[in-house]
């Protein structure tokens, strides 16, 4: 088939409307989702004492960390599945988590606290977290690597290293409800060091995937 | 130069909004310079250039497939050069080099520079002959026959509908067939 001719097959397939990038990375993550909740409910479940955390600040700032963090990797990975793009302009949306967890841990600081600063460091579910947050990344990963190969990322370890922030921050959403460790020094070791682990997993698999 | 860029983003507007001549002039418009462009990465890799008819419908596949990755606010080249700065690379990196593709090789374009086709594509051909019958008759009907996606239906005693579906699956197949080579 010489050039004209392929040409001439793409005039006639001009009608064909492909869906928009965000629209399919939406509809797969909302299809994971209940994977993972599932995984939540059958292992670990909502911790008992909620109603008295919730009027901890610290148990709230754990969410507005891990949703932060699932919101600007979704807008960061998003831009990333066009191919002209990079991270520039950009990649500040992720330093929105990271800039709340040290307002968290500043505010800590200035509070008196109970607890010696290392075993809030240290807590009680670090090997809880290690393990709950990837294994419950792992559904929503496979979906928002799905959903950005309907793009065009020219850069797919870095587009899957972001679809590993999408995971993890949702997983974590999840884990955070579980986990009675609110001290944001906590949060910032080992979700962090969770999250860096899916975010490793997200870039050798979307080096692989996310080529088009 | 600057005239021709909002020409193709003019061209990619009308398209995008039903236009198929709009879109067959864009890709006409657009594929001397991906030939260029693909003759100057291949020599800048120390590869023969009878390559690049290959690359230059490698890329073409792409622009189809994810044009709806172009943002219709945005100027249409610098999205049309990195598809094509990817295929490239990739195309060579498959051939074993690792290379480093000059982004001036999109950048401009010699106007005298010869780039009309000269050693015919192999790949796309080769693939289609391993797609399933249907969407390889509707394919070669439209593409080779000339024939239109109606006369193609009457044809294979086909709804349109159906051959547009057989249409687009082929393309698509095509290209993951290419990928996977």
């Amino acid at each position: 088939m010489d050039t004209d001719q392929l040409i001439r097959s793409l005039a006639a397939d001009n009608s064909h409307r492909a869906r928009p990038v965000g629209f399919v990375l939406m509809l797969a993550l909302l299809a994971a989702a209940p994977v993972s909740v599932a995984m939540f409910f059958a292992e670990l479940g909502v911790r008992p004492d909620v109603m008295t955390a919730m009027r901890n600040p610290f148990f709230d700032l754990k969410f507005a960390v891990t949703l932060a963090l699932a919101i600007s990797a979704i807008a960061v990975s998003l831009h990333l599945s066009r191919p002209e793009a990079s991270l520039r302009g950009f990649g500040w949306m992720l330093l929105v988590p990271a800039g709340l967890l040290v307002a968290g841990i500043s505010g800590e600081m200035m509070t008196p606290q109970r607890l010696p600063m290392m075993t809030r460091l240290m807590g009680r579910n670090s090997m809880v977290c290690l393990t709950a947050i990837p294994a419950m990344s792992l559904p929503l990963l496979a979906a928002a690597l799905f959903g950005l190969r309907h793009g065009a990322p020219t850069r797919p370890a870095v587009a899957g290293a972001i679809a590993g922030l999408v995971s993890a921050g949702l997983a974590a959403t999840l884990y955070a409800s579980h986990c009675s460790d609110d001290s944001p020094l906590f949060v910032a070791t080992w979700y962090t060091i969770a999250t860096a682990l899916v975010a490793a997993i997200g870039a050798l698999a979307g080096s692989r995937m996310l080529r088009f | 130069m600057r005239e021709r860029e909002d020409e193709w983003t003019g061209l990619m507007r009308s398209a995008i909004s039903g236009d198929s001549a709009a879109y067959h002039r864009l890709l006409k418009s657009v594929t001397p310079v991906l030939r260029a462009a693909a003759r100057r990465g291949l020599a800048r890799a120390g590869q023969p250039a009878d390559q690049s008819e290959d690359i230059v419908q490698d890329i073409l596949l792409a622009v189809h497939l994810k044009r709806h990755t172009w943002d219709a606010n945005a100027p249409f080249a610098p999205w049309l050069f990195a598809i094509a700065r990817n295929k490239l690379i990739d195309a060579l990196r498959r051939r074993g080099r690792r290379v480093f593709v000059n982004i001036d090789d999109f950048a401009e374009t010699i106007p005298s520079e010869p780039a009309a086709e000269t050693v015919p594509a192999s790949e796309v051909a080769a693939q289609l002959q391993a797609l399933p019958a249907r969407q390889r008759d509707v394919l070669q009907s439209i593409a080779v026959d000339s024939a239109s996606i109606k006369d193609t239906a009457a044809k294979f005693a086909m709804s349109e509908g159906a051959v547009r579906v057989a249409l687009h699956r082929g393309l698509a197949s095509l290209t993951a067939k290419l990928r996977e080579q």
